[in-house]
């Protein structure tokens, strides 16, 4: 559905699949993980059927976000390289949380901060994966001095993980017309010329 | 097993304190391995008792049977074999639960109530409240807890908690026929120790003692040992047990700080919004576009 026919597609429709399954994946992890982290989280594990079902479903889930994660990281790696004007954007952001985007570099399709916050992600999925796996119980059995460690490990990586998802949907939500980038694949073009110029002139050839 | 009977002392996964009024005395089984003769006595009441039945197993070449603790073994008897100046020595330890007061399976336990310790130092898993997600096996110093791959719950020696709830000992100091497993008040079988310590060290083990490692708080479930300075000889018994630090680290500190870092964000993700205001589109550029559109 076209809402403006010179808006600007930012993400196609498999792109967008691929990072709400990858974002509904994460939500069922968070909450199921946070209710075995936590007593006080752990009414959560009502949202699935109970603390066995919550541990149960757990891992399952995580493979699939691992899938879908790795599918995502190989669509949008090669955006995510960090540049000069990358550094200079990311030296500057105290400016731009701020609310003051005057002086700040000019950008591509992604900021200095979106690409940290990619390899974050990333670093978070290994983390969490290869301890996840360490220690899954019910498939496997690990030296338990490892499963300790894979248990800590799990849960530190999993806070990072955590945090790093609140910032990136609240960027979303602060910087207007940008939500609808992951719902319906567009922005319009005064969005790209002031927040990702560098791409927009590439886009409009201006 | 849920017992309203006994009273609770610690439960998993609660941050708010137990019941404390009613005062009761701890217990503790004492097990004197120099008492002990091997039968496996012990290991058939708790079978009989506790109505769990493991596989026939085969025989492995040494007497150990079970090899190991199971879901449904909840005690087995480790012999080893040692060489202690010039003589053999058959070191035979009821292995099982040490019941700590310090537990690590408790502490690493994510479930509410699923492992609740009594105030009488009984340590115990409700297996109604078991997700199954190991994290006791973990938390164990001892490496006791066993996951049943039939129901995914957890098991363990309950130390006859139904028993001793209506004053009853433990079915395997019951049943043992020379009297190596004797069950009490945790003073009186300190007292019982000391005097098997002294015999044994009047016929020439000068290195007996007590296994009530400090390590774990102490345990409800203590040793007799000819060779006090060395329980690696019994079997793999651990010289300083305690909690891992990685454990104490995961389940400790790291819960009230990254909950509350969570929470931080959230809000000031929140408060960041009210106060800085939404990052819009400036009229300047919007006007801009619109402008070349015109054109």
């Amino acid at each position: 559905m076209i809402r403006d026919p010179k808006d600007l597609q930012r993400y196609t429709a498999s792109e967008r699949a691929n990072h709400w399954l990858v974002g509904i994946c994460f939500i069922l992890l968070a909450l199921s993980g946070l209710a075995f982290f936590h007593p006080a989280f752990y009414p959560l594990v009502q949202f699935f059927g109970g603390g066995p079902w919550a541990r149960i479903l757990h891992p399952f889930i995580g493979v699939l976000m691992v899938l879908a994660f790795v599918i995502m990281f190989f669509r949008f790696a090669g955006l995510n390289r960090m540049t000069a004007a990358d550094r200079a954007w990311l030296s500057r952001i105290g400016e731009m949380v701020d609310g003051n985007d005057h002086g700040m570099p000019e950008q591509g399709k992604y900021n200095g901060g979106q690409k940290l916050m990619f390899w974050l992600m990333t670093l978070s999925m290994i983390v969490l994966v290869i301890s996840g796996v360490l220690m899954w119980r019910s498939q496997f059995s690990f030296a338990v001095d490892v499963v300790r460690l894979a248990s800590l490990a799990h849960a530190l990586a999993a806070v990072v993980m955590i945090v790093l998802i609140i910032v990136h949907a609240y960027a979303a939500i602060w910087t207007k017309g940008t939500v609808r980038a992951m719902w319906y694949g567009t922005v319009t073009r005064a969005w790209a010329k002031q927040h990702h110029r560098a791409w927009y002139r590439q886009m409009t050839g201006k | 097993m849920a017992l309203q009977s006994l009273d609770i002392k610690q439960r998993s996964a609660t941050t708010t304190p137990a019941p404390q009024a009613r005062q009761t005395i701890e217990i503790a089984k004492l097990i004197d391995v120099s008492a002990c003769i091997g039968c496996k006595a012990c290991q058939v009441a708790c079978m009989e008792w506790n109505d769990v039945r493991d596989e026939v197993g085969s025989c492995h070449g040494i007497y150990d049977n079970p090899v190991d603790l199971t879901e449904n073994s909840w005690t087995v008897m480790r012999y080893a074999e040692v060489e202690e100046q010039g003589k053999l020595e058959w070191l035979i330890r009821k292995d099982g639960c040490m019941h700590c007061s310090d537990p690590g399976c408790l502490k690493a336990c994510p479930a509410p109530g699923a492992i609740i310790q009594y105030a009488n130092g009984i340590v115990d898993f409700h297996q109604e409240n078991c997700i199954g997600c190991g994290y006791c096996v973990s938390g164990c110093p001892f490496n006791v807890p066993r996951i049943s791959k039939k129901d995914s719950k957890a098991y363990k020696c309950t130390l006859c908690s139904d028993r001793v709830a209506v004053n009853q000992a433990p079915a395997c100091a019951k049943a043992c026929p020379t009297g190596a497993i004797q069950f009490g008040s945790k003073e009186d079988m300190k007292d019982y120790a000391e005097k098997r310590i002294a015999d044994l060290k009047e016929r020439g083990y000068q290195k007996a003692g007590l296994y009530d490692p400090a390590g774990v708080g102490g345990t409800h479930v203590m040793y007799v040992l000819h060779h006090a300075d060395r329980p690696g000889l019994y079997s793999g018994l651990p010289q300083d047990p305690a909690i891992s630090p990685t454990v104490s680290l995961w389940k400790g500190v790291t819960k009230p700080v990254a909950a509350a870092a969570l929470g931080l964000v959230a809000l000031g993700s929140l408060f960041h919004y009210v106060m800085k205001g939404p990052n819009e589109v400036s009229k300047e550029i919007e006007k801009e576009v619109e402008k070349e559109d015109a054109q």
